[in-house]
């Protein structure tokens, strides 16, 4: 169980209102990203849920009891740091062990759970080392047994795969997701990388300035941004936006048309430009193209083979019906 | 750039430093070896020659030196004491974020740039004095008849006035600790749902266990050797003596520079045999 309500919170430091009155509600099961740029509030907002910092006004239920005023270790949560804050003195059967042994639970209990979560992990081979000794993604691993051993009616994680490196990152990202099929906790997860939003959540809450921009699922916000922040949040290359007499064709003030829905073509096309740089990836290419009269630049992503240079002129045609627009103050037009 | 001609510029270019600290252990060295082998009483007859082990067997044998050890241990450990713990409540309120911190610390610190004559001065004639001292006022605010402090508790007295004065660098030193703790550790510790005196003793103090050895190491070595505390209040009477003054008594009062010598080459060794017992300590903790 954990459902996680939030009703009209807000937070400020000093005068600083850095979370306006905010209402979310996280489904029980649901693997829930909050995704922005930094100092968006994302991080507060689940030091708010987690009771690390108390809540300025507003209220917050877990599993439909009101746990505003509930401290930390009693609301039933389990938080996976960025840093992992794993207890440096402590072997790693100890700090699995840590949270079970402020629980007072018996030795034997306690050493059954550390053995199935080392199970889990992979650790059982490490348990008995420091964390000084362990890898980054091993530490990671540690924190997240830290975690799964009081059996949380939720799982918090704050930005946990941002000190890996790419690589070791990916396969953390498929570990969290499997641990999440296999377990069918809660989990709130904060991330600034939208990448991992798309692939990890049930559910994306998308926040710019402590305010939620978009909630919705990493296909919707995709296909239907509500705004043009999110429309340029989501997606990666970034949306093209493109203003002006082009825009005013489509009746709107910005027109939104990501990279992979345009394409380009050497001899006919809507639109023109000169390719400036070109990103060759393999599997793909991604072509910045310039002087098109349009915007400053405009990103196209086109298949791995096409082989445009620094220089060439391209033609683009963008496929019209996923074409966004938004209004004058940035909101989709349906 | 650790060429063959860098490295012996470098050789010739620390050769002075060297040298003059070197020249400055072992000159006074020698000397202390040297008397200690010697009859040499400065006013009554001067050299008096080679008496072999006698001075170390006389200064072991008087009546005065177990008394002198035993002060001297009761001296270090008290005040390591009293400053550690102390030194952690301290850094742990000062960590606290609070209205004038720059100054509050400041303040702190202080007594650590009090000369030890001064400061001793100033405990015993400000506070420790029966009859006008702060501490006599209270204790007749209170009704009770006031203590005379260093006649009667004097050893409890002269560990007060060194506390005072070390407090401050445990303080520091532990206060930069505390502040290298990563805040998420205490934060994943409360979640974890340990309780703050858990929290100390499970996170805090550990991250501290350095530091505190490190405190340890190096007050035990200044400690040893205090003097002008002592000098300035008892004058090492009331059970005060320690093994530093005991063998200033022996060279200025009794103007037996031979058996000074032999005191403190014994000084010598049993600084070195709880600096030995004490790189143990720290040396397994410092490897961690």
């Amino acid at each position: 169980m954990g459902r996680i309500q939030l009703k009209s919170v807000t937070k400020s430091f000093g005068d600083v209102e850095v979370i306006p009155p905010l209402d979310l509600t996280i489904e029980d099961g649901e693997f829930t990203v909050f995704v922005g740029p930094s100092g968006c509030g994302k991080s507060t907002l689940l030091r708010l849920i987690a009771g690390l910092e108390d809540i300025t006004s507003g209220s917050i239920d877990i599993d439909g009891a009101d746990a505003t005023d509930v401290p930390p270790a009693k609301r039933g949560l389990a938080m996976v740091f960025q840093s992992y804050a794993l207890y440096p003195h402590m072997t790693v059967r100890k700090n699995i062990a840590f949270p079970l042994r402020m629980a007072k639970l018996d030795q034997a209990e306690i050493d059954r759970r550390v053995e199935s979560a080392a199970g889990v992990l992979n650790l059982t081979d490490y348990l008995d080392r420091r964390p000084g000794q362990l890898s980054g993604g091993q530490r990671q691993r540690v924190a997240i047994g830290r975690a799964i051993v009081r059996e949380p009616a939720a799982f918090l994680f704050d930005e946990p795969l941002s000190n890996l490196d790419a690589a070791l990152r990916v396969g953390m990202r498929l570990e969290i997701s499997e641990l999440h099929e296999r377990l069918a906790t809660t989990m709130i997860y904060v991330t600034h990388d939208q990448v991992e939003a798309m692939t990890m959540a049930d559910k994306i809450v998308v926040l710019q300035a402590g305010v939620i921009e978009q909630v919705g699922s990493p296909l919707e916000l995709y296909r239907t941004p509500r705004n043009l922040f999110v429309a340029g949040f989501i997606g990666s290359p970034k949306m093209n936006f493109i203003e002006g007499a082009e825009a005013e064709k489509h009746g709107a003030q910005t027109i939104g048309i990501r990279p992979e829905h345009i394409a380009v073509s050497e001899t006919e096309g809507k639109w023109s430009g000169v390719v400036s740089v070109s990103e060759h990836l393999g599997s793909d290419t991604f072509f910045h193209v310039q002087n098109t009269g349009l915007a400053e630049t405009i990103t196209v992503r086109a298949d791995g083979e096409v082989g445009f240079r620094h220089g060439d002129r391209i033609h683009m045609t963008p496929r019209a019906d996923v074409i966004h627009r938004f209004d004058a103050k940035g909101l989709r037009i349906e | 750039m650790a060429t063959q001609h860098s490295r012996s510029v470098a050789r010739l270019m620390m050769a002075p430093a060297v040298v003059l600290l070197l020249g400055w252990m072992l000159v006074p060295l020698t000397m202390t070896l040297y008397f200690s082998f010697k009859k040499y009483l400065p006013l009554r007859g001067g050299d008096l020659g080679w008496v072999g082990f006698d001075n170390y067997v006389r200064f072991v044998s008087s009546s005065s030196f177990w008394p002198a050890v035993q002060a001297t241990l009761m001296i270090v450990g008290g005040v390591l004491v009293i400053t550690v713990v102390l030194g952690v409540l301290l850094a742990m309120l000062l960590d606290q974020p609070m209205w004038g911190q720059g100054v509050v610390r400041i303040l702190v610190i202080a007594p650590f740039f009090v000369m030890p004559t001064v400061s001793a001065l100033v405990w015993k004639n400000m506070f420790m004095d029966p009859v006008n001292g702060l501490l006599a006022h209270l204790w007749r605010f209170f009704g009770a008849e006031p203590i005379s402090w260093l006649s009667e508790a004097s050893m409890t007295s002269i560990i007060m006035i060194v506390s005072w004065q070390w407090l401050p660098f445990a303080t520091l030193i532990l206060l930069t600790a505390i502040q290298s703790l990563d805040s998420e550790q205490l934060e994943a510790a409360e979640m974890d749902g340990a309780p703050v005196l858990k929290r100390f003793y499970h996170i805090i103090l550990p991250h501290l266990s350095r530091a505190i050895t490190i405190v340890i190491l190096i007050q035990t070595i200044f400690l040893l050797s205090i003097f002008a505390e002592i000098f300035v209040t008892t004058g090492g009477a009331f059970g005060t003596r320690t093994l530093t003054y005991l063998i200033f008594q022996r060279v200025l009062e009794s103007q037996n520079v031979g058996l000074g010598s032999a005191g403190g080459v014994y000084a010598i060794i049993l600084a070195n045999i709880v600096a030995i017992f004490l790189m143990r300590i720290v040396g397994k903790n410092l490897d961690a």
